[in-house]
């Protein structure tokens, strides 16, 4: 295949998700859904870096399960490699997870206690094998997990340990060696050091930097911590509410963000610096997020926002480019 | 200045007995508190941060824990050496406590009413009347909207920042000296933990409360703390006001831990530092400093022999060969 550094890895549009409920009794049945993504048209170029970045349930781990398509989106299209997904069987699904593979939040969760390393590493090359989409030999696979250890920076002489064994950030490089397994282009990766302490989280994202770079990956990174996205991504994706509020380069987000979102999420992230707290205007949110189980006719953000006008209850702004790729949806730029 | 301090811990020390071995949470962990400061510790899990403050409270669950040493000095009395009756009398009253998930803290089964006006009867003899008026302006304080009709809700009804805020305000409804703060917005996402840290700094001031604050995030000492105190392994590696600590870390591990974080306010392509290696099992510690094999700097002497105190001046120390008389 031509190897176009410009072309688009993925391409996400129009992708909504939403969730039915039921409440009420056996009589007053009331059937709705959470509207936990609402549109998002998102697209990541081969080798970089996508931030996604938001409070908890604006849609952000939701977005990426629905483009590796473990939830089937309501609507919209995902495009990996210019392969519609949400309309593919099951099988062509298998196929192109070869290509995009999956780094979970938890290392306590993702990773089954009763697996040996060496087990949960070479996993998804067996499964692969066996389904004919792969043919690697036995020792072509252990070889490759030893390989594959050693790069994420764990001894090869694990790989007879089980989980319970190491501790969170050595846990975190199982499940990293574990996605690299099938040599994905795209890697998925769900608050991947949220779980993690402050030297252990430094550790691996310097891992995730060198392995983009080795070989070559392309990352969808999801964080609320927002100097960990500033400090990974290329590009990064506001979410809040379900719907993309700002899109941009990442130094030009942290210099200029131009959502009233954006500035407030800015602005409440604390620095480590007592000097520079001291001297910080802050932007306070009052209120909670609301809650996303009813379809909005107005800017999502309009409860919190301190500078609402009365058109933005009336329609909801669209994403627009602001200048040179910085993409807004608020009334308060452009017409 | 020694007539401020009101809480004196010396020399603390919590161990637990546990299959594997001695486990040594807390190993000798003094500081000071005074009358209106906000404390810092901060520390990587397992560090033994909230453990010393669960020591404070007497807290230890005992058996597998104990506390092997030292004293608390609350007003002039050591916790430690009190009664149950006495304790009683200063947990939740003098010295209260909120934790990091607010929803394991509060009965699931019980009204918020209920839950606060137990409190208040209990430590201020106040009727159950008297008592609910009490907690309505609490929650009025804490910033909860339509506190007389929220206060007869449950706990599910509340957001994770609500239920934060129902927390503080049971907390702070005894007047209490010392709020021991654990964690208080690891829970909750940015833009809340703002507004909770916004509310804590501003009860403690009007109220003359002393607060300790438990916490992993530099980002969140930085803003709140006047002093800090850094925990490594059971340890409290190093001691200063907060603007010592930032603008002129002393111990390897807390140069290390600063720049280790990303900023946001210094946008830079660089690589992260990282501290290599992973932080110890304090089972069996052998009495050696225990950040050394993660350590830069580290010499002979370190693998041999826990580092001395090094006090380099008021309030300021570090337990490092480096610095005193180990150089």
């Amino acid at each position: 295949m031509a190897e176009n550094k410009n072309e688009n890895l993925l391409e996400v549009s129009g992708l909504k998700m939403h969730f039915p409920y039921h409440t009420g009794s056996l009589w007053t049945k009331k059937k709705g859904f959470i509207y936990a993504v609402d549109g998002v048209d998102l697209a990541i170029k081969k080798g970089e870096t996508l931030g996604l970045v938001g409070e908890s349930g604006c849609g952000k781990s939701t977005t990426l399960r629905a483009v590796a398509q473990l939830y089937r989106p309501t609507a919209g299209s995902v495009k990996l490699k210019g392969q519609e997904l949400t309309t593919a069987t099951d099988h062509e699904i298998m196929r192109a997870r070869k290509d995009m593979q999956i780094v979970f939040q938890d290392p306590y969760a993702s990773l089954n206690p009763r697996m040996t390393t060496r087990d949960i590493i070479s996993e998804p090359m067996r499964i692969f094998t066996r389904a004919k989409i792969l043919s690697l030999s036995r020792t072509e696979i252990d070889e490759r997990v030893e390989q594959l250890m050693e790069r994420v920076g764990l001894s090869r002489f694990f790989k007879n340990r089980y989980p319970h064994e190491f501790s969170g950030g050595q846990r975190q490089r199982i499940g990293i060696a574990r996605a690299l397994a099938l040599k994905p282009d795209l890697v998925l990766c769900d608050e991947p050091v949220s779980a993690l302490d402050v030297s252990i989280q430094a550790q691996i994202l310097n891992l995730f930097k060198d392995l983009q770079e080795e070989f070559g990956l392309t990352y969808m990174f999801i964080a609320h911590d927002l100097a960990v996205i500033q400090y990974i991504s290329n590009r990064i994706a506001v979410m809040y509410l379900g719907v993309i509020v700002e899109l941009s380069d990442s130094a030009e987000l942290y210099k200029k963000p131009l959502h009233p979102y954006t500035q407030a999420l800015l602005s409440a992230a604390p620095i480590p610096d007592p000097a520079v707290e001291r001297k910080r205007q802050r932007i306070i949110l009052t209120g909670d997020v609301p809650s996303p189980d009813k379809a909005r006719t107005g800017c999502y953000f309009y409860d919190r926002c301190s500078k609402r006008m009365d058109k933005c209850a009336q329609s909801v702004p669209k994403l627009k480019d602001a200048g040179s790729g910085h993409q807004v949806a608020c009334f308060l730029y452009g017409d | 200045m020694t007539d401020d301090v009101i809480l004196q811990v010396k020399d603390l020390k919590a161990y637990f007995k546990l299959d594997e071995g001695l486990l040594k949470a807390v190993d000798g962990v003094s500081f000071d508190l005074r009358k209106g400061e906000t404390l810092g510790i901060v520390g990587e899990s397992g560090s033994g941060k909230s453990v010393t403050n669960l020591a404070i409270m007497r807290l230890i669950p005992s058996p597998p824990g104990h506390i092997a040493g030292g004293e608390v000095v609350f007003m002039g009395d050591d916790i430690l050496k009190m009664s149950d009756d006495g304790i009683r009398k200063i947990r939740g009253n003098k010295i209260s406590m909120i934790f990091q998930d607010p929803m394991t803290c509060l009965n699931p089964f019980l009204k918020i009413s209920t839950q606060m006006i137990e409190t208040i009867v209990l430590h201020q003899g106040l009727d159950k009347k008297a008592a609910k008026e009490k907690a309505v302006d609490m929650l009025k304080l804490a910033g909860i909207p339509a506190p007389e009709k929220r206060i007869d809700q449950y706990p599910h009804q509340f957001s994770g920042g609500m239920r934060q805020r129902v927390m503080i305000a049971m907390a702070l409804s005894c007047e209490p000296e010392i709020l021991i703060a654990d964690e208080p917005t690891t829970a909750l996402d940015v833009t809340i933990q703002a507004q909770i840290l916004e509310l804590i700094n501003e009860l403690s001031e009007r109220l003359g409360t002393a607060v300790i604050l438990i916490t992993h995030s530099l980002g969140v000492v930085a803003g709140m703390c006047d002093s800090i105190c850094v925990m490594y392994a059971g340890r409290i590696v190093e001691r200063g006001t907060a603007d010592e600590i930032f603008s002129d870390p002393r111990h390897p591990y807390t140069q290390g831990l600063i720049k280790s974080v990303p900023r946001l306010d210094k946008v830079s392509t660089q690589r992260l530092y990282s501290i290599p290696g992973q932080p110890p099992n304090v089972i069996n510690l052998p009495d050696c400093c225990p950040f050394f094999p993660r350590c830069e700097r580290a010499m002979d002497v370190c693998k041999t022999k826990y580092p001395k105190v090094a006090e380099l001046g008021d309030k300021r120390t570090v337990a490092c060969w480096l610095y005193g008389e180990g150089k």
